[in-house]
């Protein structure tokens, strides 16, 4: 489940970004431009970051970011995205972010199965570390095909 | 005994932190009803202890319940040490 939605297309290394809304948005513009979300989903995470604070950012180093299915999600859609130089989003404790997850929900189920993978993941470090460290899609790939499972 | 996991949305943080705790209680052997919503949605359901990352944890002080406040959401061993105090299981013991 999850190498299905975290592939070829969704996945990108070392991307440059200089803040937190320009990391946002290059992780989103991934499934706008597969037409997985609407493009004012991204701008739902960015006012929901400025709203509630910087929960997002679930852990040292890593934002899971995500808006609400009714914020534009066209289809079930996750993308990953490091960043080569990590960037500030206001967490004192968790920040700077590497590592840029983006949730496209379209219920309050259906993701749960690939949520369950991706945790798995995120909760071994030397694997989180090797993400952050790739400097080639496929060694990201081949992380995540490790934690896919179909259930 | 309810423990409820809030974030911003209910959607993603506070339902990785429910199977953790799920995780946590079986290993207690302590028994609760465990569920996840968002903040606004959290209010109107009562809890015993409410727990929520540490930026949204404050707005659930005034819910009624016990409040865990997390600072990393995959950080089992954080959760466990937490959780612990609140049930009052010795760390030592799990």
């Amino acid at each position: 489940m999850l190498a299905k939605l975290l592939n070829e297309d969704t996945v990108r290394v070392l991307v440059e970004c200089g803040e937190w809304k320009t990391a946002l948005r290059a992780g989103g513009n991934l499934l706008v431009s597969k037409n997985y979300l609407k493009e004012e989903y991204i701008d739902a995470i960015i006012a929901n970051h400025q709203k509630l604070g910087p929960y997002m950012v679930v852990a040292p180093g890593i934002v899971l970011a995500h808006a609400r299915p009714e914020d534009g999600v066209l289809q079930l859609s996750l993308s990953l995205i490091t960043l080569k130089y990590p960037v500030a989003f206001g967490n004192d404790i968790n920040d700077p972010v590497a590592l840029v997850i983006t949730l496209g929900a379209t219920d309050h189920n259906s993701h749960l199965e690939a949520l369950v993978q991706l945790m798995e993941l995120l909760m071994k470090k030397e694997d989180v570390e090797k993400i952050m460290n790739a400097n080639h899609q496929e060694e990201v790939l081949q992380i995540i095909r490790q934690y896919s499972r179909v259930t | 005994m309810k423990i409820l996991v809030c974030c911003g949305s209910g959607l993603g943080s506070s339902f990785m932190i429910e199977l953790n705790i799920k995780k946590i209680l079986q290993e207690m052997q302590v028994e609760a009803e465990v569920d996840h919503t968002d903040l606004s949605s959290a209010a109107a359901e009562k809890a015993d202890i409410y727990v929520g990352t540490r930026d949204i944890a404050g707005q659930l002080l005034c819910l009624g319940g016990r409040v865990i406040s997390l600072n990393s959401m995959i950080d089992i061993t954080e959760l466990r040490e937490k959780l612990g105090v609140v049930l009052g299981v010795p760390v030592g013991k799990v």
